[in-house]
């Protein structure tokens, strides 16, 4: 009890300091000059080479929620309903927080293990000394990239989902096409989307922020980098976790206003 | 030009250094010596803003850093260039691209002029046609040899060597020692040599403080402090432990 306590409180603290950063990456974005050279290396890191990890759990979730769903309506008799059930699933909670989960776990770990090597080999301090901010030139790329990457990666994550969803219903559940395609339309709307991308952009925010906060805050040596790596992964997650219930409440009062 | 006035820090309880005040004039070349753990590289650190003293003031051209944000810190950090122990060379950037970071960060964007001024300081090193080379493919010397030119690459008016000859062979070092002197006459910078290296701080300094238990024991022109009768400074300038002076 007193080890989570524990982690509650470093949880806590350490969200205060990234509220700290996200001010310095927004002051960054306004006042000095992007590197673009830097922004695409790391949007091809970050959103290139997270696809595969992105398209495999969407695809399947996709499934597994679709066989799932089925099995429980076959038995009141609305099969065909189950792919609607997917697509506003996918589209309003797993495609976000399991892209995300996901970012946070390939992206997220190496964006702290990079940094925070730079950090203990003093590179970070060699940054300094020639004039150079560390949010602005180590931050401000990964942030934005991120940001850009994660609805992108999301969106892929929900028609990679439903288009695996879509393929097991209708060839190996018997489910009838024609009908499950049409209640999908039928009940996603785009406030669902939008609420996906919502949700993605701010997740892709808080990976980023806490990523490289923990890198650029790192102990010393090798146990410093790795346990910084490992702080950053479970902080990401719980963020990307904690802050989907708050998502939820309050882009549903948004979005479907009363 | 550089001021330090009765600097005091602490880590964890543990005073690292303890009232040290001096200061260093424009063009002067000067050597901090003392043994590990003395807080040789704490000060420096205290030099450039990357850490804050406890108390006391660090004053560079006038400009008080105490207080000052780390974007202000920025401005004053244009002044000078440092060679750090390890070198700190960015292992994803290429010789070329490390060396004229500096230059790209100033906002230089012409890229003849950029490559002329990589390849000058590159020669000056005595590593022409290593641009395209990575980090990694560099042993230690030639390591800290592109950090000596990316040092000098914005010709800063202060150059601030962190234990530039540490882990280095004797060849290496001596090798090291003299583009040190080079850029030094060269460039009539103010030059700032932390290191326990006693040759080195012979060639470079021409004033030399000797630094222990976190205060200035001595500080004084090179040549008296070479020819010093004080004990500890003699037993420091020839390298000999002696239990009954000090303990290891």
């Amino acid at each position: 009890m007193s080890a989570a306590k524990g982690e509650l409180f470093s949880f806590v603290e350490g969200m205060g300091r990234v509220a700290l950063l996200a001010g310095e990456v927004f002051r960054s974005l306004f006042k000095t000059r992007l590197n673009w050279s830097d922004l695409i290396r790391q949007l091809h890191f970050i959103g290139y080479k997270s696809q595969f990890v992105v398209l495999t759990t969407g695809a399947s979730t996709g499934m597994v929620f679709c066989a799932q769903t089925f099995f429980q309506f076959h038995k009141v008799k609305m099969d065909t309903a189950a792919l609607s059930v997917v697509s506003v699933a996918m589209n309003r909670e797993l495609g976000p927080v399991l892209a995300g989960l996901m970012v946070a776990g390939r992206v997220g770990a190496a964006m702290t293990a990079e940094i925070g090597t730079m950090r203990v080999t003093e590179q970070i301090d060699a940054l300094k000394c020639m004039a150079t901010h560390p949010v602005d030139y180590l931050v401000v790329p990964r942030f934005l990239a991120t940001v850009i990457s994660m609805p992108l990666l999301t969106i892929l994550a929900w028609l990679v989902g439903i288009a695996a969803a879509y393929l097991l219903a209708g060839k190996l559940l018997g489910i009838e096409e024609a009908f499950a395609l049409r209640h999908m339309y039928f009940y996603t709307d785009t406030q669902h989307v939008l609420m996906g991308v919502i949700k993605a952009v701010v997740f892709g925010a808080l990976i980023s922020l806490v990523s490289c906060y923990h890198g650029l805050n790192c102990g010393k040596g090798a146990e410093g980098v790795g346990r910084a790596t490992n702080e950053a992964v479970v902080h990401s997650c719980i963020a990307i976790l904690i802050s989907n219930f708050f998502l939820t409440l309050f882009l549903r009062s948004i979005l479907y206003p009363a | 030009m550089v001021e330090l006035n009765n600097i005091s820090k602490s880590f964890a309880g543990n005073k690292v250094l303890d009232g040290i005040s001096f200061s260093v004039e424009e063009g002067e070349s000067i050597a901090i010596v003392g043994r590990s753990g003395t807080g040789k590289s704490v000060l420096i650190k205290h030099i450039i803003g990357l850490i804050s003293p406890d108390s006391g003031s660090v004053k560079v051209d006038g400009h008080e850093l105490m207080g000052m944000n780390e974007r202000e810190l920025l401005a004053i950090r244009k002044k000078f260039g440092m060679l750090f122990q390890g070198a700190a060379l960015f292992d994803s950037l290429d010789v070329t691209e490390n060396v004229a970071f500096p230059l790209r960060r100033s906002g230089i964007t012409d890229e003849t002029e950029i490559a002329r001024r990589v390849d000058e300081v590159l020669s000056l090193v005595e590593l022409p046609g290593i641009g395209a080379k990575m980090p990694s493919e560099l042993s230690g010397g030639m390591q800290k040899r592109v950090g000596l030119a990316r040092a000098i690459v914005h010709r800063p008016q202060i150059i601030l060597y962190d234990e530039p000859t540490t882990g280095l062979d004797p060849i290496v070092s001596d090798s090291i020692d003299q583009l040190m002197m080079r850029v030094r006459d060269n460039y009539q910078v103010t030059s700032i040599v932390i290191t326990h290296d006693m040759r080195c701080a012979r060639r470079m300094g021409q004033r030399i403080i000797y630094l222990r238990e976190g205060q200035v024991y001595l500080d004084a022109p090179a040549d008296d402090v070479f020819n010093s009768e004080d004990e500890l400074v003699g037993q420091f300038i020839r390298g000999e432990a002696d239990f009954s002076v000090e303990s290891v």
